[in-house]
């Protein structure tokens, strides 16, 4: 395949940026919309997003950034490496999910990223986790580095 | 051969996906269906042949099940203990039916609650939602039949139902479980709401966190969109912040704004979303509203206790043997919940602490286990049901911890919006360090001469705990929202019942009870 220069890249994703906010702008209330689509497909709403984004709805540069540093789900650059997302809350913590917390960045051994969520809502199957949309339970210290090595 | 299998978020997070592929593998004669989770959740993957469970199921298990082993089986699923006891109204296709077919919602008496709604009209419908007593099942507990008249009344040319489906209380999973096990139920229920107030559009605003039950909804939504047109519905996606759960900073959210908390008034049913009258109620209200426009309000408000009437959908989670959903008239008492029906701990261990109503819930000892599920019954003894979440430790807990747990989520979830909330559940979680600590010494910052309106000395345990309770009841009354409001309760109750966690002496309790 043809390596991409900057400039092309440049151009591909702001056509990006225009379609997903073509298919939105009608919607009321367009903005999250926007923002969720443009992460799923960049891996993270950076500054050229905001700033395109901003331009096409009308607000300011500064209300967007404020809406987006408001929500833990959107990110400023991709992640590296995938994100294991584990539950912190009490039902989880019932069981045992803050001695598998303290492990889990080892356990990852560097193959992702372990980033604290507030209940996935599997609370009586705890410790839990995410992966993505793939929902994991039952976790132990077993079962983790498993998840990891799978991943 | 029948073989169903929950496609439940639950069920897959133990494997159910991996036990459906090989139950296809080794029984390929069968007829295997995806189900909605009959909610215990301890025997998931819970694997239903021709009636009989067998659970939880590995697909190694398979092949003996097939040949007829019965080691892991309870019987007819029917007759378990955990579902006999139940008064399943919300929940009463869980585990029956495939979520997302029609034939299947049906069969099973759907849409006769639209189909009745449409034939007595909105005044009918609000008055039926009354009589059946029926409050918000988000936490709050106010009547839906005095929010939907409000609603109702009000002139304007759009008006909003607004579902908050931002079930983020850890301990709660019922909103989840409805939502992918009969996502039919809820459009059914906002359909009436929308008819009811007059309202053509209806928001599901559902949590990131929720991606299975976001991708039933979205299907749901367009398989049913002819039978519940005109009225329609879309969904929303939360970005993980706790706090949208909140009406009027969900509102904000679904704007495409900050989900900052707005201050109320004006209510929401008058000004909501896009400044238009606006119904926001929870998952588990407006599920309940089918079963009450069918069967009529007043069948529905026989079941209860007290001023809280119908049945509430009950989490049983954390440290406990047989969590899951159980589903029971109002009036059940806690013990009952967590002895007789939860099994006790998971762990076998003595029973310290049950958290009930989420992050924001206080914590309970054995020694209230007498109280009944019921809103007034858990305001009186300093405590609220939340969205009907118990989270049992057994007596591993340092309730200190579970404290400072409290303010640091608070700390982390706050909007940002109002002083007491913001900064005071950062302080709490300071003077709660200080605490484990057993107070702290003088400060060098203290003992400068410019500063005059601090004591040069250092503060002892009791003069740290004063401090906390002060900061807890300034949070209290100070907030704008229950973020900061009531993340005192789990503070003050861990305090209150467990002062020997805190390094304070065992006796304060005795005072305190």
């Amino acid at each position: 395949m043809r390596p991409i220069s900057g400039a092309e890249a440049l151009r591909s994703s702001v056509d990006t940026f225009d379609a997903i906010i073509a298919a939105h702008r009608d919607r009321d209330g367009p903005l999250l919309p926007i923002l969720h689509d443009i992460q799923a497909t960049f891996g993270a709403v950076d500054e050229a997003a905001k700033r395109h984004v901003a331009e096409a709805l009308n607000l300011t540069r500064a209300e967007v950034h404020g809406v987006v540093s408001f929500y833990h789900d959107f990110r400023d650059t991709p992640a590296e490496r995938p994100v294991v997302k584990l539950c912190r809350a009490e039902a989880c913590q019932a069981r045992g999910a803050e001695a598998l917390a303290a492990k889990a960045e080892a356990l990852a051994a560097g193959r992702a990223v372990v980033e604290p969520v507030y209940c996935l809502g599997l609370c009586a199957i705890g410790p839990a986790a995410m992966v993505g949309t793939t929902p994991y339970a039952r976790l132990d210290e077993t079962a983790f580095a498993r998840l990891v090595e799978e991943l | 051969m029948r073989i169903a299998i929950p496609d439940d978020a639950a069920a897959i997070a133990c494997g159910a996906d991996a036990v459906a592929t090989a139950f296809a593998g080794h029984a390929p004669e069968a007829e295997i269906v995806r189900t909605s989770s009959y909610g215990m959740l301890w025997l998931e993957p819970l694997v239903d042949i021709d009636g009989i469970g067998y659970g939880p199921v590995t697909p190694a298990d398979i092949p003996a099940i097939l040949a007829g082993d019965r080691r892991l089986s309870i019987g007819p699923i029917a007759d378990h203990p955990f579902l006999a006891r139940q008064e399943r109204l919300t929940f009463a296709r869980a585990g029956l039916t495939m979520p997302l077919s029609l034939e299947d919602y049906v069969a099973t008496g759907g849409w006769a609650g639209l189909s009745r709604a449409r034939a007595i009209g909105p005044a009918a419908i609000v008055d039926d939602v009354t009589k059946s007593g029926l409050r918000g099942r988000g936490g709050a507990g106010f009547p839906a039949g005095i929010k939907w008249k409000t609603v109702a009344e009000a002139a304007s040319e759009r008006k909003f139902i607004v579902c908050n489906a931002d079930e983020g209380d850890s301990g709660t999973f019922a909103d989840r479980m409805l939502m992918e096990g009969d996502p039919y139920a809820l459009l059914e229920g906002m359909a009436i709401a929308g008819l009811a107030v007059g309202a053509m559009h209806g928001f599901i605003y559902v949590r990131s966190e929720y991606p299975q039950a976001i991708a039933k909804l979205t299907r749901a939504i367009e398989a049913a969109a002819d039978i519940i047109a005109p009225f329609r519905v879309e969904v929303r996606v939360g970005a993980g912040a706790y706090v949208c759960g909140e009406e009027t900073s969900l509102l904000n959210s679904i704007e495409g704004r900050r989900g900052e908390v707005r201050a109320k008034p004006p209510l929401p049913a008058v000004e909501g979303l896009f400044g238009k009258p606006t119904v926001v109620n929870n998952v588990l209200t407006l599920a309940a509203v089918p079963h009450i426009l069918a069967d009529g309000g007043a069948r529905y408000a026989m079941f209860g206790h007290g001023r809280s009437r119908g049945t509430m959908p009950i989490q049983l989670a954390g440290n406990i043997r047989h969590g899951g959903l159980f589903e029971a008239p109002f009036g059940i008492t806690l013990g009952e919940l967590v002895h007789e029906i939860g099994g006790g701990t998971a762990t076998g261990r003595p029973v310290k602490a049950v958290q009930v109503g989420g992050p924001l819930g206080a914590y309970h000892p054995p020694s209230m286990f007498h109280l009944p599920f019921d809103y007034e019954a858990f305001t009186e003894a300093d405590g609220l049901i939340g969205h009907g979440g118990i989270v049992v430790f057994d007596d591993t807990a340092d309730m200190l911890a579970q404290a400072r747990f409290s303010m640091h989520f608070a700390s982390v979830e706050s909007c940002g919006k109002c002083t007491p909330c913001r900064i005071g559940a950062i302080r709490g979680r300071e003077t709660l360090d200080r605490i484990r600590a057993g107070g702290r010494p003088v400060d060098p910052v203290e003992r400068l001469p410019q500063i005059h309106n601090a004591r040069p000395t250092a503060r002892n345990l009791a003069e740290e705990v004063a401090l906390l309770t002060d900061l807890c009841e300034t949070m209290k009354f100070g907030s704008l929202c229950a973020l900061g409001g009531f993340t005192p309760y789990p503070v003050l109750s861990a305090l209150t019942h467990w002062p020997e966690d805190f390094g304070l002496d065992p006796e304060r309790r005795v005072a305190a009870e």
